[in-house]
């Protein structure tokens, strides 16, 4: 039996303890009583960061299973952006399927499983163990995403999202499947090392394994040309489900990019470079221009979640560029994937919270929200105007890093695609202004909508709240964000 | 005063915003007392400015003074530097004093929706972002006041706008004028600073070509300023270039303003003119020209011509205008063309023409804009066909507009005379290097743009002012001037004067700055 440190996979053990005891105490509570699952689930994540931060702290690097499976700084900090994340998406979805009154207990069993994936993940240095942490984070989505099964447009969602998820994975795997044939290796630490021992860094064939593993990664986080599922998924399913799902999901997919492209393929930089620089590009653009015509919120936050990952790609390839970029790219990503985690969270919040009070989630029915409800009126403007990245919110920072990154290297192709994600970034900030034009400037409707009794909102402005003393401390003082992409950066070898 | 000198120029910046907060913890209902207390904040802004402007050292004025330098965001070498020199005093207190105005005449002055809290706490917020540009020392924090002030006046605009319907080119449905402006506002200011920010960190990563950590402090750019050469620094001042000229507005850029500056609340307007349009004129005295004064050469016929351009076309625009608001925020349009001209000569004259140009500018048009928004507050309408006879309707009031109508024209002995003269002298004999029949042909248009100046002046004037009042306000009761609007105006009009009389008042704290600037910029390329 291979020696295990306990300690080191005390994070993964704490949750998957909690899923277990969510299922068993599901059984036996009365239907009243289901929100307990909920309180199990919190309680489960907070206490799953207890080892996370011990680690942290120690500073100490873990190593097993013939180095599969390490938990560094870089592990370390994406765990608990994880932990945060589904923490959140835990307290948004409490009052929402409360309110549905069905299938608590396996909501949160589910939840629970994609987050016990994503952990993993974060720590996977190896092909095999990081698809598999991979298909744990996406499954459960699978039935999330149809979680009401009478909607016909949840079943479209989920439907959609599965094929195209398979399609993806068996992409993806035949690259995977290509990689390990070129190179017999299996952890990224042996390709990278075979890749640079055989001197294969131009080969054809390992082109096509790169290209392959890229488009499988373009499906999981949502870049153009492989976004498409995104916009009805998004719609379809619950919302709480979407804003996991547009966070949790695509770091997930972002954390297996990063740890396969830098850790064994940095010098391949030849294909995967030009290949990123054109989706980073390309999703920006398409995802900006598509948006400008949405009118359904749920909608616009899906094309704004392919435009976002189109700037978190953009330090990717400034990365490919310059000689020396690859760490700054590494730090500017995950900086961006931080600040994107907690702002996309507070705007599926209050749009959930204006959701259930409104009744619909077209923008011209929001109209006048500011008037008669300031304070979610606010909170809508802080969280899509920190979206479009505009200072002293955290969104800003987000986008200086990215530019920074991808100016790094003085080429042309640096700066043409730093001039084209500015370019974009005014244009975002037209359809992201279109909502806060409606709440607070458009007059509020004759009929105020009431506010609604059913189910506790507490945890749901307790989110909402989190989520805005992190966009606002960190926008004024960008420092705190820089850690996050410090440890990070340390991956690279 | 140790603790006043470090602590002086933070307390200027942040204790607006700190007020806001406060603000926002009053109850919404008791109005008085959130008036009251934006009024506190924003005279002891004012105060604590006129202490920085009374200890400040004339004799050192091309040096930073009140300096603070403290780490901020250290992993990107970006620190919060601020502090000021001859060139940025002036324009901190104007900024500090037109806030001031602004809480006097908003007092009984709301525009729907009222809600005073909101608006009072968005002009705090802006009056932070105002301050903190133009004592930013750091090219970040540059960035981040910079960026700052739009949100503010994005919401005013949009809030309490214009809400006449206006059919806009281009759109099938009529639209209202609030709405249009607040966006257009915000997409040409923010098209213009992404450019301006990968400008920034362009230099960022050239200033570490030496061997030195790179940096985004301006003097310290300033000081590597051998390191920007060639098709690097053209580009750079492209991009630099955009963002700022966005913001003065420089003709093309500047279709923004007209629709803006009539849209915009009364007060937003005169925060608009006064304050906001300086930050991009100031931005390139601070930062484009010191750290690149050899592109700045290259790029100098350009920008002369650009801003002859808005002189001539400022101007013709005004005599077109029927509606009082409109053609002064055209006016706008060609008193910041002669304050570019002043820069581009880039010579101590000329830049010491724009300074005083932006001062002048900010009090005049600053004036105009409140008189503009008392006119339509009482006659309900701005179209000047329908006005006339203003002067015998509200003689006091008649009798301000015909001043500040004559300090816009540049009369000699009130300050818009300055800046446009010394102006046109700067351009009569621009740095050597330029081609002196080519800006000495600028002189001649802009002087031709004074006279149509004066005569657009006139005709408003006399459209306005003169004649008989027409009759469908015969019967009506007006009220002239009350007390809080002659409490915000009184100081202009005394500094209209002062500064007319005694330019020193600007001219002495800033001419050594401009001085060390141009001659640590242009001595070294052999200027």
């Amino acid at each position: 039996m291979p020696r295990i440190d306990w300690l080191a996979i005390a994070p993964e053990v704490v949750v998957a303890a909690a899923l277990l005891v969510v299922l068993a105490v599901d059984l036996f509570l009365p239907r009243e009583r289901k929100y307990w699952v909920a309180a199990l689930a919190v309680v489960g994540t907070t206490l799953a960061m207890v080892p996370v931060i011990l680690m942290a702290v120690s500073g100490d690097n873990y190593s097993m299973f013939d180095g599969s499976y390490v938990v560094d700084e870089f592990a370390l900090v994406l765990k608990g952006v994880f932990l945060v994340a589904g923490y959140l998406v835990l307290l948004i979805s409490v009052s929402y399927i409360e309110s549905d009154r069905y299938y608590q207990g396996e909501y949160y069993l589910l939840l629970l499983s994609s987050l016990l994936g994503s952990m993993v993940l974060t720590s996977a240095r190896d092909l095999v163990v990081l698809f598999v942490a991979l298909e744990l984070t996406t499954g459960p989505l699978f039935l999330l995403a149809g979680w009401r099964k009478g909607d016909l447009r949840s079943n479209e969602a989920s439907l959609k999202f599965f094929i195209i998820g398979v399609l993806s994975t068996g992409l993806m795997l035949y690259g995977m499947s290509l990689l390990f044939g070129l190179t017999g290796e299996l952890s990224f630490d042996g390709i990278r090392e075979a890749i640079s021992a055989e001197g294969m860094a131009s080969e054809p064939v390992l082109g096509l394994a790169v290209l392959l593993i890229l488009v499988g990664f373009g499906f999981k986080v949502s870049a153009v040309p492989f976004h498409f599922w995104a916009p009805d998924t998004y719609q379809g399913s619950p919302p709480p489900v979407t804003a996991y799902l547009s966070v949790s999901s695509k770091l997930a997919g972002f954390v297996a990019m990063l740890a396969v492209i830098y850790l064994a393929l940095p010098a391949v930089t030849d294909f995967w470079g030009p290949a990123l620089w054109l989706m980073a590009a390309v999703s920006m653009t398409v995802a900006n221009l598509s948006a400008l015509r949405q009118s359904h919120l749920i909608r616009l936050l899906a094309y704004s979640s392919v435009a976002q990952a189109g700037f978190m790609l953009v330090p990717f390839a400034g990365g490919a560029i310059a000689t020396d970029g690859l760490s700054e790219g590494l730090g500017a990503t995950v900086i961006y994937l931080v600040i994107y985690a907690v702002m996309n969270l507070g705007a599926f919040a209050v749009v959930i919270a204006g959701g259930r009070r409104i009744g619909s989630y077209e923008i011209p029915d929001w109209r006048g929200l500011g008037s008669y409800s300031p304070r979610l009126g606010v909170m809508l403007a802080v969280f899509f105007l920190s979206l479009a990245g505009l200072p002293p919110l955290a969104g800003w920072f987000a986008k200086f890093v990215m530019f920074r990154a991808v100016l790094i290297s003085t080429g042309p192709a640096g700066v043409w695609l730093a001039v084209i994600a500015a370019v974009n970034a005014v244009v975002a900030f037209y359809y992201y202004a279109r909502v806060v034009k409606s709440a607070w400037f458009d007059p509020a409707p004759d009929e105020i909508p009431e506010e609604t009794e059913t189910g506790p909102t507490g945890p749901l402005s307790l989110a909402m709240g989190l989520a805005l003393v992190v966009v606002l401390v960190v926008g004024v003082f960008p420092g705190l964000a820089t850690f996050f992409g410090d440890a990070a950066a340390a991956l690279v070898p | 005063m140790d603790l006043l000198d470090s602590w002086a120029l933070t307390l200027i910046v942040f204790l607006p915003l700190v007020g806001a907060l406060v603000a926002l913890a009053i109850p919404k209902e008791r109005e008085e007392t959130v008036k009251q207390w934006t009024l506190l904040v924003s005279v002891v802004t004012l105060v604590l400015a006129v202490v920085v402007a009374a200890r400040f050292d004339f004799g050192a004025a091309g040096g930073f003074q009140f300096e603070v330098d403290l780490p901020w965001i250290s992993a990107i070498g970006a620190n919060y530097h601020i502090g000021i020199d001859g060139i940025s005093l002036p324009l901190l207190v104007l900024s500090a004093l037109v806030v001031v105005l602004c809480v006097i005449y908003s007092w009984h002055h709301w525009d729907e929706p009222r809600n005073p809290r909101a608006f009072l706490v968005l002009m705090m917020i802006l009056a932070t972002g105002m301050n903190g540009t133009f004592v930013a020392l750091d090219l970040v924090l540059f960035f981040i006041f910079f960026e700052l002030v739009l949100l503010p006046m994005y919401f005013m605009i949009g809030i309490w706008g214009d809400r006449t319907m206006r059919k806009i080119p281009g759109f099938r449905k009529e639209v209202e004028t609030r709405l249009y402006a607040a966006i257009k506002f915000f997409i040409f200011t923010l098209f213009g600073s992404a450019f301006m920010l990968l400008g920034f960190l362009a230099l960022y990563f050239k200033s570490g070509s030496g061997g030195q950590q790179s940096t985004f402090d301006i003097p310290e750019l300033i000081a590597r300023g051998h390191l920007f050469q060639g098709t690097f620094a053209w580009l750079v001042f492209g991009a630099m270039f955009l963002g700022f000229a966005v913001k003065v507005p420089m003709w093309p850029f500047h279709t923004w303003l007209p629709d803006a500056h009539t849209a915009a609340p009364t007060v937003g307007s005169v925060l608009l003119a006064a304050i906001l349009l300086k930050l991009g004129s100031y931005a390139f005295i601070r930062i484009a020209i010191p750290i690149l004064p050899e592109t700045a050469r290259d790029w100098a016929p350009a920008i002369a011509v650009l801003a002859v351009i808005g002189i001539i076309y400022g101007s013709l625009a005004c005599l077109a205008q029927t509606d009082v608001k409109r053609l002064i925020a055209f006016s706008s349009v060609g008193h910041m063309g002669f304050v570019m001209l002043g820069i581009a000569t880039l010579t101590e004259v000329g830049i010491n023409a724009a300074i005083i140009g932006m001062v002048a500018h900010g009090l005049i048009t600053g004036l105009l804009f409140f008189l503009a928004g008392s006119i339509h507050h009482r006659y309900h309408t701005r179209e000047m066909s329908r006005l006339g006879g203003n002067l015998k309707l509200m003689p006091v009031m008649g009798g301000i507009l015909g001043f500040t109508a004559m300090a816009s024209l540049g009369l000699p002995g009130l300050a818009g005379f300055w800046g446009e003269f010394m102006a046109l002298l700067g351009s009569y004999q621009p740095l050597p290097g330029l081609s002196t029949s080519f800006f000495r042909t600028a002189m001649v248009i802009g002087a031709i743009g004074t006279v149509l100046t004066a005569g657009y002046m006139l005709w408003m004037l006399q459209k306005v002012n003169l004649g008989e009042p027409s009759s469908e306000w015969a019967g009506k009761e007006f009220h002239d001037v009350d007390r809080y609007e002659m409490a915000a105006w009184a100081p202009l009009i005394v500094l209209i004067v002062a500064v007319g009389v005694y330019p020193r008042l600007v001219l002495g704290a800033t001419t050594d700055a401009v001085v060390g600037l141009v001659e640590t910029a242009f001595r070294a390329v052999g200027g």
